[in-house]
Formats: structure tokens, sequence, C-alpha cells
């Protein structure tokens, strides 16, 4: 038992302090700091710089530039980043396609999407969530039908997040109507947007933001080639894909820094003197905290490779301490919160009370996305419990 | 960083669990012990002097087994694992703790000694009527005369009083600050209760009652609160191990009853609170292991912030757990011959005797300026 990092992983985390503290531009970082929405430039110029220092996916294999680090210090990495506000390299991309391509991809398919995808030459959309197919995703609908050289895929997505900045489309698509179960007839397909046929449409929130679209597929013609691996084994990558998913889910990094920022807007709003308000901020730093050593102890105990059972606690309480903290910071901006549609020239509210709500409103995904809370704890009480 | 047991440590573990477990796995076994006095079990005891435990924090020329509080919290899962009634925190880490750190060599030997052998049951007399969780002393006072120092006033409650051997006692002093001091309780009014959980505990009366000053006398306060969150912290790891038989007893329960033709795991609304106490149960777990390692090599202040943030996680959990266990099991877990019930009394008492949720999160929010954010990894 010990507490202190090695030599060797203090000497990493301040390497990448370091990096990610000096070599961002400060603009980016500051867009994120005041939670202002990033363009699709500041996201691609972000990622290309952390590639450009082998740290944009640490977490590919070596051949494809991954790094051959340890749980704990991708931990790090990633927590670093976030410490320092600069942007995670595009989820899409990064931890979801990525690895798909770079374990069950043909040689082909990863020289060719492999290096734009880590330099986010590609902006990868997600294409799994239809409209009869949320947490029940194996249910869904669009189909994709062979013929010749080609898969003619019909059908719809939806919640494509940042569909409209999309270039490819990874997908879900049925290739066998007929097999016994639901989850034998799926297949992982590369659709390009551009590809006739194909619809982005974007779905307005009640945050007021353009985030996620419904996208089409109307007899879009693909390459057989752009099929990931085996036919019909689709279910299997998807598996591995939200396994990935799931232990990035959880920015605890991002949420502290986010409650430390609150603090500094109590303070200045004079309500951090308020007993009840220093007692909510003493209540969700020490949950956070609770949260980001059992975040430590999953990676410390995950070298062989098994994700720890611990990890579903992560995505659970990680996102309810995301969407508790922005609760809070819309409580401390109080009446200025209803600046939200203000622009900086049209008001005096702060930037941070001018966006509170709606991040707030925004943060209510969190629990849906990626495994929605309701099925963690259905994970927990199964696969840990034995319930 | 690394979170895992050495297997010296894994070893003291089994052989404890092995002991604990053959003498109140069976439950109806603690209800006896409990039931008479001194509410625990004598054989036990000498039983885990045996074993070493209740040296086990000492220093070797103490007559102890110089382990650290890795050790200790193990020792104190396993006793909370199936609420064994032997006074492990109370008359070990506590009463024993502030010995080894306030006392002098010779006082050490003569009460340490015999308590790591088994032979002498030490308490503190701390907590008094009227009183919350502070380290200082104002119902009880001392005063010296030519021939030593006289204890007046009462203390209550104290754990284990009425079976005590030596009293480690607190007292407000005539220069201000709160001494420590050893007294032969038979110079004192003793009136010993049992606790709701079996436990005991005793009002202590004072009555010009001699007392040595402990080590070298003088204002103790510091020590006190620094034994105080020690205790804190290895009592959050006893809590733990009494959640983890609620969580098991109660997933054992739902998958064997049957309603409506049916076992119990068949209703998600069931199902999700039990997962629910998973999270609840692993957060505390890893506050507290991050408390004890602080704990090893901690300033003082870095020991009681450590002691509160843990005790205020174990709080929220024990009594989240602690109340679902028995509400999972209905109306069985209401019933004193059933396990999960005492366990819930267990987790109220440990908390109300060391410093319950709302008492650390005062603390905590007192001090939420002072700090941008809480880096766990020194």
């Amino acid at each position: 038992m010990r507490l202190e990092l090695s030599a060797e992983d203090a000497a990493f985390r301040e390497e990448m302090r370091t990096f990610f503290t000096t070599q961002v531009p400060q603009e980016i970082r500051d867009a994120v700091a005041s939670r202002r929405e990033l363009s699709k430039d500041d996201i691609v110029r972000s990622q290309r710089i952390l590639n450009a220092a082998g740290l944009a996916v640490p977490g590919w294999t070596v051949e494809w530039g991954g790094r051959d680090w340890t749980p704990l210090q991708r931990h790090i990495w990633h927590e670093e980043m976030q410490r320092a506000c600069v942007p995670i390299p595009l989820a899409f991309n990064a931890s979801m396609v990525g690895p798909v391509i770079a374990t069950f991809g043909s040689q082909e398919q990863k020289e060719r999407f492999l290096p734009p995808t880590a330099n986010l030459d590609i902006w990868w959309s997600q294409g799994f969530s239809e409209p009869d197919a949320g947490s029940d995703l194996a249910s869904l609908r669009t189909t994709a039908v062979r013929q010749g050289d080609e898969w003619v895929v019909n059908g719809q997505k939806t919640w494509t997040t940042l569909g409209q900045h999309g270039d490819w489309i990874f997908c879900l698509v049925r290739t066998d109507p007929d097999a016994p179960k639901k989850q034998q007839g799926i297949s992982f397909l590369l659709v390009d947007m551009t590809s006739p046929g194909v619809t982005v449409r974007p779905i307005q929130l009640i945050d007021g933001g353009h985030e996620v679209n419904e996208v089409w597929f109307e007899d879009v013609r693909v390459p057989a080639a752009n099929l990931v691996g085996e036919e019909n084994k689709g279910w299997d990558y998807a598996k591995f894909l939200l396994g990935n998913e799931r232990v990035g889910v959880a920015p605890v990094g991002q949420t502290k820094r986010v409650l430390a920022q609150a603090k500094e807007w109590a303070r200045a709003g004079g309500v951090l003197d308020d007993p009840l308000v220093a007692a909510q901020f003493a209540d969700l730093e020490n949950d956070l905290l609770a949260l980001e050593l059992t975040a430590l102890r999953v990676v410390a105990h995950s070298a062989d490779g098994k994700p720890h059972p611990a990890s579903s606690v992560l995505k659970l309480k990680g996102t309810v301490l995301q969407q508790a903290v922005s609760e809070l910071v819309v409580d401390i901006a109080g009446p200025a919160s209803l600046a939200s549609g203000a622009t900086a020239d049209e008001s005096d509210v702060d930037d941070w009370a001018r966006v509170a709500t709606p991040a707030y409103l925004n943060l209510r995904k969190a629990s849906i996305y990626g495994g929605s809370n309701e099925v963690q704890r259905q994970i927990i009480a199964r696969t840990i419990l034995g319930l | 960083m690394n979170f895992e047991y050495d297997d010296e440590q894994e070893a003291l573990r089994d052989s404890v669990k092995a002991l604990l477990g053959k003498a109140y796995g069976d439950f109806e076994q603690r209800r006896k012990a409990v039931d008479a006095d001194p509410g625990f079990d004598d054989s036990t005891w000498r039983r885990l002097a045996e074993l070493g435990v209740l040296g086990l924090p000492f220093a070797e020329e103490s007559g102890g087994m110089g382990a650290g509080p890795v050790e200790v919290s193990l020792v104190a899962e396993e006793v909370g694992r199936v609420l064994a009634p032997e006074p492990f925190l109370a008359t070990v880490v506590l009463a024993g703790g502030l010995v080894e750190a306030a006392g002098s060599d010779e006082q050490k030997a003569a009460v340490l000694g015999p308590l790591a052998e088994g032979e002498s049951v030490v308490a503190f007399a701390h907590l008094e009527p009227g009183g919350r969780w502070s380290p200082t002393a104002t119902a009880v006072t001392a005063t010296s005369s030519g021939d030593g120092w006289a204890l007046d006033g009462v203390k209550e409650p104290v754990p284990h009083g009425a079976r005590a051997d030596v009293l480690v006692v607190s007292a407000a002093l005539p220069s201000g600050g709160t001494g420590l001091f050893l007294v032969d309780p038979a110079g004192t009014e003793r009136s010993g209760y049992a606790v709701h959980d079996g436990s005991r505990a005793a009002r202590v009366t004072f009555s010009g009652t001699a007392a040595t000053p402990l080590g070298d006398g003088g204002d103790a306060t510091a020590t006190i609160a620094t034994a105080l969150d020690r205790t804190r912290i290895a009592a959050c790891h006893q809590a733990l191990g009494a959640m983890s038989f609620q969580l098991g007893a109660t997933t054992s329960y739902l998958t064997s009853r049957k309603q409506f033709g049916v076992t119990l795991n068949t209703f998600q609304a069931l199902t999700f609170r039990a997962a629910d106490m998973y999270v609840s149960l692993e957060l505390a777990r890893s506050l507290t292991l991050w408390a004890t390692l602080v704990s090893i090599a901690g300033s003082p202040e870095e020991i009681a912030d450590a002691a509160a943030r843990a005790s205020l996680q174990v709080s929220k959990a024990s009594r989240h757990i602690g109340q679902e266990a028995i509400q999972l099991h209905g109306g069985i877990g209401m019933t004193a011959e059933y396990a999960v019930g005492h366990y819930t009394s267990h987790l109220t008492a440990l908390e109300h005797w060391l410093g319950d949720g709302r008492f650390h999160l005062s603390t905590l929010a007192s001090c939420i300026g002072d700090h941008d954010e809480v880096d766990p990894i020194p």
C-alpha cells in the first residue's frame, strides 16, 4: 500500500502538466475554462497539437500512434488534460472508432483511416442509436443489403453528436435480419457522409444549442471494403467500443476544475459565506475525492486489461456529480443566470453565469448517454452483485 | 501508487478473519456474548492477544508488534464484518494509542504490556454529559496538591468504562488546556450499562480521585485530537467490514426470498437499490483506504483532514446501506434474532461515539475557502 506516485509517474505527471499548460493555445484553454462552446476549428487545432506530440491517441496500439503507458499513466494524461482546460481528443475518433479499426480492421483500413483519425483530418460521427433502439441498442433496424461489391444502407440514426461536422460515420447496421438472436445479425460499417442519400438534420435541445442530429440513409451505397472485421460480428465490436467509452466517461478532472472555479464565483458573489452553500461545496468536494480515488483504484488494478468491477461506479457517480456541480453553479449565479440568451455585448453578466443554466440543462444528457445510469445499475446488480 | 495489501498483511487478515469467524460466524454466538457483562467474550479477547492483535500498533519496546495503520485497518474491518464485540477500537486503538503517544516509557510498559497480553482492559474516559466531539475536557477538572493530582466531575458515556482495569482520563487543567491522566478505577464510582448495539458504556464519577499525569503532563489537546482522528479512520474500516456484510446479506436474501412465486431479485425496484448500496460502499472504501495511507506519514493536520473526509463519506454510506439493508429484508430485518439490523445499530453507535457526518461536514465546510481543490496524491 502506497499513496505516492513512483518517481517515474511523478515525472510523467509533471511532463504532461507542462505540455498541456504551455503548448495548447491559451485562447482555446480560456474558452474551455469559461465553458464557452468550442468551434470545430478549436477542437481540430487542439487535437493536432496533441497528435504531433504523440498525445492524442495513447490508448491505441503503439504501431498506430499509441503509447506503451500503464493504465495509471493514461489516467494521469486524461486528468492533467482536463485540469489544464485542454479539450479531450474527439471521443468518436480517439476512443471509439480508432480502437475498433486498430483492433478489428483490415490492414488497408488501418492504413487508410488511422492516421487521419488520430489527426482529426477525418471527423467521425457515431451511428448507433435509432429512434426505437436506445438502451436496447441491439433492436436497431437500419439495414445494409449486399449488392455486388457494395452495401446498400437504409434507415435512420439519431442522437448523432456533432454530426454536423462529420466527414465519416461509423454505423451499426443489420446485415442478417434472420439471425436467431438480434445481436447476431449486426455489422460495423464505415460510411462517407458525403455519399448520396445521407442527410443530416439538426435536433434542437433544451439548452438552445445544436449538438445532436438525426442522420438518414436512403439507398446509400457503401463499398464492401468499408465493413470492419467480420460480417455479423458488429455487436462484439460495439461492446468493445462501449467498454472503452465507459472508462473515460467519468470526467473527474473536469468536474473538479468546475467546482474549484465555482468556489471563486461563489466567493466573488459573496455566497461562499452562506453555511449551506459552504456545506454543499464540502459535500460535493468530498464525493468527488471519493470518486477520484475510486478511479485511481480502478486504474491501479486494471493492469491485466480486464475492467475493474468498480468501473461502472465511475460512470454512474461521475455523471451524477458532474450534474450536481453544474446545478450548484446555477444556484451561485442566481438571478444572473437569466441572462442566458444574451451575448457578451448585450449583458453585464459574466460569461460563466450566462452559460450556467444552458450547461446545467445540457448535462442532463450525461446520465443518459454511454449506457444510461439505469443500465449501469443493471450491470452492477447483475455482474457484480449476482442479482 | 498501490492499493494492494502485501502477503504479510493478507496473512494477518486471514488469521484474524479465521479467529473471529470461528467465534462469531454464527450470529447466535455474538448475541450470547453481548447478553452478559462485560459485553464481550474473554476467551476471544485472549485469543486476539495470542495472535498479537491487542498490541498491534504499539512499539515493540512497549510490548507491541510495531505495526502501522494498514494492519490496524485490516483488523478493524474484520471486527466489523462479524460485529465482534471485543473493544479493539476503544481499548487498543484509542486508549492504548493515547498511552503510546503520550506516556512515559514506564507507563507504556506498565499499561500497554498487560493490554497487549489481554490481561488488562484500558478505556478512555473523555466524553462528557452535554458535550459533543471536542478534543478538550471541561466537566472533569484536575487539581494538584502537594502529593499529586486529583480529578473531580463526571465522564459519560465511557465506552467499556465499567469493565476497564485502567482509565485514561482527560481533564481540564488549572492552567488551561486539557491534560491526560492515568486513573485506577477503584477510586471512581462507575455505573455501567448496555449500548443499543450490544456494546457497553458507563458513567464514571470522580470525587477527588487520585490521578497520575500521562507522560510529562501539560496540555494534551493535540495528542487527543490526533488519537481520535486515527481511531476515526480505523472506525471507518470497521464500518466498511460491517457494510460489506450487510450488502452481502442483502444480495443473498434477494436471490433466495420468494414472493409472488419468484425470488425478489426479479424486481428491478429492489436490485437497483442494491446497486446503489454497492456504489456507496465502494466510494466509502476508496476514501477510507486513502485516509489510512495519509495517516501513515501525514502531519496531524493532514490526518485530521483525511479522518474528517473518510468519516463523512462513511457516515453517508453507513446510513444509506444500514437503512436499505433493513428495508430490502423487510420484517425479518427488524428482528433481534437476525443479524442485519444489529449492524445498522452498530454503525449508528460507531458514528455517534466518534463524530457524526454533520460534525465532519461542518468542519470541512468551515475551511472550504482555504483551498481551490483537493489533490489526493502527495
